[in-house]
């Protein structure tokens, strides 16, 4: 291949295949300098920010928090014309439909979701649509009802295993945008075209008629793609001939992929630094200033942040605060040593200053410990000043997914462009423990779950005893797990396919079965409490157990201590084993993360009394944090267990949430600075997964709860994602506030 | 010596303001003085705490060695009163000092300059000083104590080369008379290793220990420091 548009790029394997990553290490300059390059706002973007925040002012008093919904068109690529904030202002054009904020229906995810969205906000939808999704066109939610199993449904109503993407999108898959602007549409067919000639083998069966349908329906959307930016005046069938086209490329990649799926998180990937590339070059040529540069990536970013979905008030329960996960990895080391920060990685977070700080895009710095000590020091600024950033060990990464990987969601690595998950949400494992006990009835309801086994039915917990039948009871909760995940995804295949999105993918990619699990620090503590204590169960006239009593103290999960960690790091192993089990959909491989994003909420109040001494209805701890008021010996013990966790164990991630005030982090800004940076090398060095860094004062968010409107863009972060604080529901709040803050005295 | 046990009320293993970069801080329990402000009423009993060997402690320690000293930081003592337990300190310091840990003393320095003391101090790389009160009289009232020790200790330190931070709490009406501060401010300039002033605001976040305990919180009516008080100080202090 060859093009006007590649000149100045130094030529590589990348101009004969699609490869990315090879434009990058050819091309790209690293950057060990400080922030003092950065560039102020625009007046075109200040300007433009204002329009927006009336924007978010008007949404955020309209009913459910919706501004506006066009319920008659189906969302496609190209469904909607164009729309625009105000043309002459915006450097990056492209909105999801013909209005800001105004959200689209897509109900090949499941026509009653799209319903009930609706119902939730007075709007009705139209007649037509709602007669051919019921009566012409099967939607995934649908198709998963027509096979789920009766011991699925029982176990997905008691909450044993919850969250399913059964009946919304998916998501957690992330087009590499980036080929679109470095090799044009037209480039890209022609690379599917050639897919499609390799599937033409002597004996054709369902997989080769799979693929060659999928195939088939990426190069519609490629296709499609290129209408939809005609209608913004695009020609997007070339590669992108400068910085401004390159961002304005794979905007509309990443925009067409949010018109067509409703996605629970539909991440960017990473794009800072390949536009590096191209902002360098124009700088160079004397076409582009320091200062247009930053507006460009200003714009798109405000873009970013207009990026909506039409939800039901469940799934808001589940993963509150309207989250899009529009995620983006920034930073990171290559595998020849050179840093892969460069000024636009710079640029891309400066955006929380010129633009003041939100939840959106999702901002993951991908740290290593030989990250440039300017960028580190930028990063920890920024965390103190915004609690908007996130932080995820690139050095433990590297080894698993090379140098190009993304981040899908919150804490899910995945080589761009050649990698992809079924999203499983998580199943409940403190439930799994009470069940064992119970012999397979719930806790709460006194229903028979699980296949029936033999309760215990001694006065006292005898550690052995509960191993062995918590042990039995992984085994069954895995296996209707992974088959309840078979169903999901094989049917949104069928029905919900993200066909951009996996155009933008190359043909054989490694698919990874994403389970998860809740309740880890629960289940470890009581565990524990059983083992080094003395739990005493009392039962109820039926023989159910539903509360326990503990005699003695017993080590805790947090503490830095291996009598504990060690059970749940064993959990952790024996779960993820079972998973490999099983047999699973596309021959997927299993993985698992330890997140429950704000579901940790929802989790504990369907749980009953737990053996630790947990009160039934409490909430867990997020992710993988020690449960509320449990760890004793401050935040860097509560680091070293959740260090502890093998990666290998949970290759989808293992988050932690931490949330310090200023004044516990240091007694200036200097060492707040410091401090916090030596906090991520010292957690990272010792293979730590995910930090979500949280810095701000109890006292602003008790204000914040009482006056919202006084703080419109407050932004913190919780298990995986960042979340405007005033859009949280008030039980949300009120656990932030009172149960995750690092403060001493 | 690694066996020997020491008192221990509690660990911080994220202290970020009790000395130079990340610290390790070790809570002793005990401590002879009766200060009416004390945050930690809880660590005054001599027959409580926890009971831990220096090597226990050691162990301890050293998970925590990537984040101390990427951070240019160390190990803190404080309490209670740590200088209560002596021979303890001795040992554990000497043992941090092989394994080139930065280690520091936070005291009131209401000691005599024994022998053993002297010891401490010599394996000691800051001292945190928490001047009780310039003024005598006032200090007994305040503490049950006579500053005379603390002064002198302080003299010893600046005359045997040990850096100082001085610590001096605000407390409204009672600390921060402009006569007071200009006295400490004196006596500071008497001093040859004075590196830092810190200025702690008085707060009551610890009156519900006292409740806890049972007793009668002495300072009720005291309101807590604000900012401006803080910069009143910092300006009749010259910081």
């Amino acid at each position: 291949m060859n093009f006007n548009e590649w000149k100045d790029f130094k030529g590589g394997e990348w101009r004969h295949e699609i490869n990315v990553r090879n434009f990058i290490q050819r091309n790209y300059t690293p950057y060990e300098g400080n922030d003092e390059f950065l560039a102020n706002p625009t007046q075109r973007t200040k300007k433009l920010w204002d329009m927006v925040l009336d924007l978010y002012e008007k949404e955020k008093k309209s009913k459910g928090g919706v501004l506006d919904v066009d319920a008659e068109t189906v969302s496609t690529i190209s469904s909607h014309k164009a729309g625009y904030i105000d043309k002459d202002l915006e450097q990056i054009v492209g909105l999801q439909t013909d209005k800001p904020l105004k959200r689209a229906i897509m109900p090949n995810g499941g026509i009653r979701i799209v319903e009930k969205s609706c119902e939730a906000i007075d709007v009705k939808l139209s007649p037509e649509v709602e007669e051919i999704f019921k009566n012409y066109r099967r939607t995934h939610n649908d198709g998963v009802f027509a096979a789920y199993t009766p011991e699925i449904r029982a176990a997905r109503s008691s909450h044993i295993i919850t969250g399913l993407p059964d009946g919304y999108g998916r998501g957690r898959i992330i087009g590499d945008y980036r080929r679109i602007a470095l090799y044009g549409i037209d480039a890209l067919i022609e690379d599917k075209n050639e897919v499609m000639q390799s599937l033409e083998v002597p004996s054709i069966f369902t997989d080769t008629v799979r693929d060659r349908e999928e195939v088939h329906d990426q190069i519609d959307a490629l296709n499609e793609l290129k209408e939809m930016a005609k209608a913004y005046g695009f020609d997007i069938s070339r590669p992108a001939a400068n910085a401004k086209e390159a961002i304005q490329w794979l905007y509309f990649g990443y925009l067409g992929s949010t018109k067509e799926q409703n996605g629970a998180a539909m991440s960017l990937g990473r794009t800072s630094t390949f536009l590096d590339i191209y902002i360098e070059r124009d700088i160079k040529n004397g076409i582009l200033t320091e200062e247009e540069a930053q507006e460009l990536m200003d714009h798109f970013v405000m873009k970013l942040r207009l990026i909506r979905f039409l939800r039901t008030p469940e799934y808001n329960e589940l993963f509150s605060g309207d989250p899009v996960w529009v995620t983006e990895g920034i930073g990171g080391m290559g595998v020849d040593g050179r840093t892969l920060v460069t000024k636009n990685s710079f640029r891309m977070l400066h955006t929380l200053v010129n633009l003041g700080p939100a939840p959106e895009p999702n901002m993951t710095v991908l740290w290593s410990t030989r990250l440039p000590d300017g960028f580190k020091k930028f990063c920890a600024k920024l965390s103190v000043q915004t609690s908007s950033i996130q932080y995820e060990n690139d050095d433990l990464m590297r080894e698993f997914w090379g140098d190009d990987y993304s981040i899908a969601c919150c804490v899910s690595a995945m080589r761009t462009g050649k990698q992809m998950q079924f999203f499983g949400a998580r199943c409940n494992l403190a439930k799994t423990l009470l069940y064992a006990i119970n012999g397979g009835r719930d806790e709460i309801t006194g229903k028979q779950v699980a296949s029936r086994f033999e309760p215990i039915r001694s006065e006292y917990l005898d550690f052995d005893e509960v191993m062995e039948k918590f042990d039995n009871m992984m085994d069954w909760v895995a296996r209707v797990y992974v088959n309840a995940l078979n169903i999901i995804h094989f049917m949104h295949d069928k029905y919900a396919y993200e066909k951009l999105e996996m155009a933008l993918h190359d043909q054989n990619i490694l698919r990874t079965m994403a389970c998860g699990i809740a309740g880890l620090s629960v289940v470890a503590d009581s565990l524990s409490a059983i083992k080094y204590a003395k739990v005493k169960v009392i039962r109820d006239e039926t023989g159910l157990a539903i509360d326990y009593k503990i005699e003695g103290d017993f080590p805790k999960y947090g503490n830095d201590d291996n009598r504990v960690d060690d059970i749940a790091i064993n959990v952790v192993k024996r779960f993820i084993y079972k998973l490999r089990k099983q047999k699973t959909y596309r021959n997927s491989k299993p993985t698992l993360s330890i997140l429950t994003i704000t579901s940790n909420v929802v989790y504990g109040k369907k749980t009953g009394n737990t053996p630790d001494g947990r009160r039934s209805g409490e909430p867990f701890g997020p992710g993988a944090n020690p449960l509320h008021g449990r760890d004793t010996n401050g935040a860097l013990a509560v680091l070293n267990t959740i260090a502890k966790l093998p990666y290998t164990y949970a290759e989808d991630g293992i988050s932690y949430t931490f949330s310090i005030t200023p004044k516990t982090l240091g007694k200036d800004e200097e060492s707040r600075v410091n401090n916090l940076t030596s906090l991520l090398d010292g957690y990272f060095a010792k293979r730590g997964h995910h930090i979500n860094v949280n810095v701000f004062d109890r006292a602003l968010l008790v204000d914040a709860m009482e006056h919202p409107e006084k703080y419109p863009q407050l932004t913190i972060r919780v298990s995986g994602y960042a979340v405007n604080f005033v859009k949280l529901t008030r039980e949300q709040q009120l656990d932030v506030i009172n149960r995750t803050i690092q403060e001493s005295m | 010596m690694k066996d020997l046990i020491g008192k221990i009320h509690s660990i911080e293993t994220f202290g970020t303001v009790d000395g130079p970069g990340v610290r390790f801080v070790i809570f002793m329990q005990g401590c002879h003085l009766k200060c009416k402000y004390c945050h930690n009423r809880d660590t005054w009993d001599t027959t409580e705490g926890t009971h831990m060997s220096v090597s226990e402690l050691i162990e301890k320690i050293q998970k925590y060695e990537e984040y101390i000293k990427l951070s240019n930081g160390g190990v803190t003592v404080t309490g209670g009163e740590p200088l209560l337990q002596p021979k303890f300190l001795i040992a554990l310091f000497t043992e941090l000092k092989k394994l080139g840990f930065h280690t520091a003393l936070d005291t009131s320095g209401m000691f005599p300059i024994t022998p053993e003391i002297k010891q401490v101090l010599n394996l000691t790389d800051l001292v945190l000083l928490d001047i009780k009160h310039i003024n005598d009289e006032k200090c007994k009232n305040l503490v049950g104590f006579s500053n005379k020790l603390e002064l002198e200790f302080a003299k010893y330190l600046s005359d045997n080369n040990i850096p100082i931070w001085i610590r001096q709490v605000i407390i409204p009406g009672i600390t921060d008379s402009e006569e007071d501060l200009l006295s400490l401010k004196s006596f500071i300039q008497s001093l040859k290793t004075v590196q830092k002033i810190e200025l702690q605001p008085y707060h009551n976040m610890g009156v519900f220990k006292w409740d806890n305990l049972g007793f009668e919180y002495p300072l009720k009516n005291v309101p807590v420091a604000t900012d401006k008080d803080i910069e009143r100080a910092k300006r009749i202090l010259g910081i």
